[in-house]
């Protein structure tokens, strides 16, 4: 239920406070999305979406960040 | 598709399985709670790559399993009445009523309508003045907000032939229910990452001090679920609890504050029925005042309707992890998909739904 996949915004296309929308992208299929909960989200900006809404911005860096936490898992191994 | 498919790598997943097993010295019981990665957990057999002393026990995390019968009678008796058009998600058409659900409903020809955003109900209630569209509102915190906003908008525009059957619930007073119960035998927690979206999670804070565990929000992929695990065992072994947050590139401990500013609006916490696991205090979200004209229950005088739950469903032991789906003498005999008994078997969240599907029964 709580199903939510992320998105990148291809294009703002109302920016009125609860009434903003924009299109987002999923590898291709794109869909009208709210951004009424993300006031600061941007084009290019990659979001998860749920029920229609993005609520959400992703962070990149933390997404990279986690990823090499996995390559270097022997060492913190070594912390325990 | 970007960040999805690196959370699926196999090598990753298999480092990470190495690491929790060099870690762990002894057995552990932890839960997930939310039903989407119970559904990711069976669905990828990660709970059969764990080392088998750690076992994973499936929480009442799935809204559509545990909304009570008498709102799935509520949502009935509204979508046979006359000039009413009856939206919901997809996932609460197949779930029982005392007798029917909305899917024979419909294929009797009432107007009922799947939709993917409650914002796409609000749109047919524009489009269809002379009918009354009724929206089911049911999910967690990550859910709750669309529909408070459609509500919000409804009540901007005047929009009088809207409105929302609301059955929603919040995590953290289960979670708190549940390790405050005798029986407790959960010695961690898998927070559910999109509901954290929302909310954050500075009010797992005060749960992980006073109950002295775990609590990890984790993501939705095979690499978060094991990453969350791999942190909650980590946990344990050195005898911390903590509340950790592996889903940081979603997940900030503020959440998003004009999702909750907007639910703090539009709904009140109540305390709200759980199906399986009885009433939990302050457990619920019900519209408050300021919108009651737009709360279905008001519109269609439906608040009477009061169903009891079948007695010989055992999923509220399920759902504490007392008890393992095979393990119920009902499992794919008495109790399947098409025919379910209660709780966890309604929806494909559910654990014992998810068991039947991946796994060998009957």
């Amino acid at each position: 239920m709580c199903l939510a996949i992320p998105g990148k915004i291809i294009a703002i296309t109302s920016d009125l406070s609860l009434s903003r929308m924009g299109k987002v992208d999923f590898s291709g299929i794109s869909k009208e999305i709210s951004l009424a909960y993300l006031p600061e989200a941007q084009l290019s900006d990659y979001v998860i979406v749920h029920a229609g809404f993005a609520l959400s911005i992703i962070d990149q860096e933390e997404a990279v960040a986690s990823l090499v936490a996995f390559q270097q898992l022997d060492d913190f191994e070594a912390d325990l | 598709m970007k960040f999805v498919d690196e959370y699926r790598d196999p090598k990753t997943v298999k480092k990470i399985l190495q690491a929790i097993e060099s870690i762990t010295s002894q057995s552990w019981r932890i839960m997930e709670v939310c039903g989407g990665q119970t559904h990711s957990i069976i669905k990828h057999g990660l709970d059969q790559l764990l080392p088998g002393h750690i076992e994973l026990i499936h929480g009442p995390g799935c809204p559509v399993c545990v909304t009570p019968l008498q709102y799935i009678d509520k949502a009935l008796a509204i979508a046979q009445q006359p000039s009413v058009i009856f939206c919901s998600f997809g996932d609460m058409l197949r779930v029982p009523g005392s007798e029917h659900d909305l899917l024979s409903l419909k294929a009797l020809g009432a107007d009922i309508r799947i939709v993917y955003s409650p914002l796409d109900a609000l749109k047919l209630a524009q489009q269809n003045p002379d009918k009354k569209v009724v929206f089911f509102g049911v999910g967690f915190e990550t859910t709750a907000p669309t529909v408070a906003l459609a509500i919000h908008q409804a009540k901007s525009l005047q929009l009088d032939n809207f409105s929302v059957l609301a059955c929603h619930v919040r995590v953290p007073p289960v979670m708190e229910a549940l390790l405050g119960s005798e029986d407790n035998t959960v010695q961690g927690f898998l927070g559910a990452g999109h509901v954290c979206t929302i909310m954050g999670y500075h009010e797992y804070l005060p749960l992980a001090e006073r109950f002295n565990i775990p609590i990890v929000i984790t993501g939705f992929e095979p690499v978060d679920i094991l990453q969350g695990i791999y942190l909650c065992i980590k946990q344990l072994e050195q005898g911390r609890a903590e509340v950790e947050n592996q889903y940081s590139r979603v997940v900030t401990q503020q959440g998003n504050q004009p999702a909750q500013q907007l639910l703090q609006q539009v709904f009140t916490i109540v305390d709200q029925q759980w199906r399986g696991l009885g009433e939990i205090s302050q457990s619920g979200l019900a519209i408050s005042d300021d919108y009651a004209d737009w709360n279905a229950e008001n519109q269609f005088s439906v608040t009477t309707i009061n169903t009891q739950e079948p007695s010989e469903c055992r999923s509220g032991d399920v759902l504490k992890g007392l008890l393992k789906p095979e393990g119920c003498a009902e499992f794919g005999k008495g109790c399947t998909p098409e025919h379910p008994l209660g709780a966890t078997m309604v929806s494909s969240e559910g654990a014992c739904a998810a068991y039947y599907r991946y796994r060998s029964h009957g």
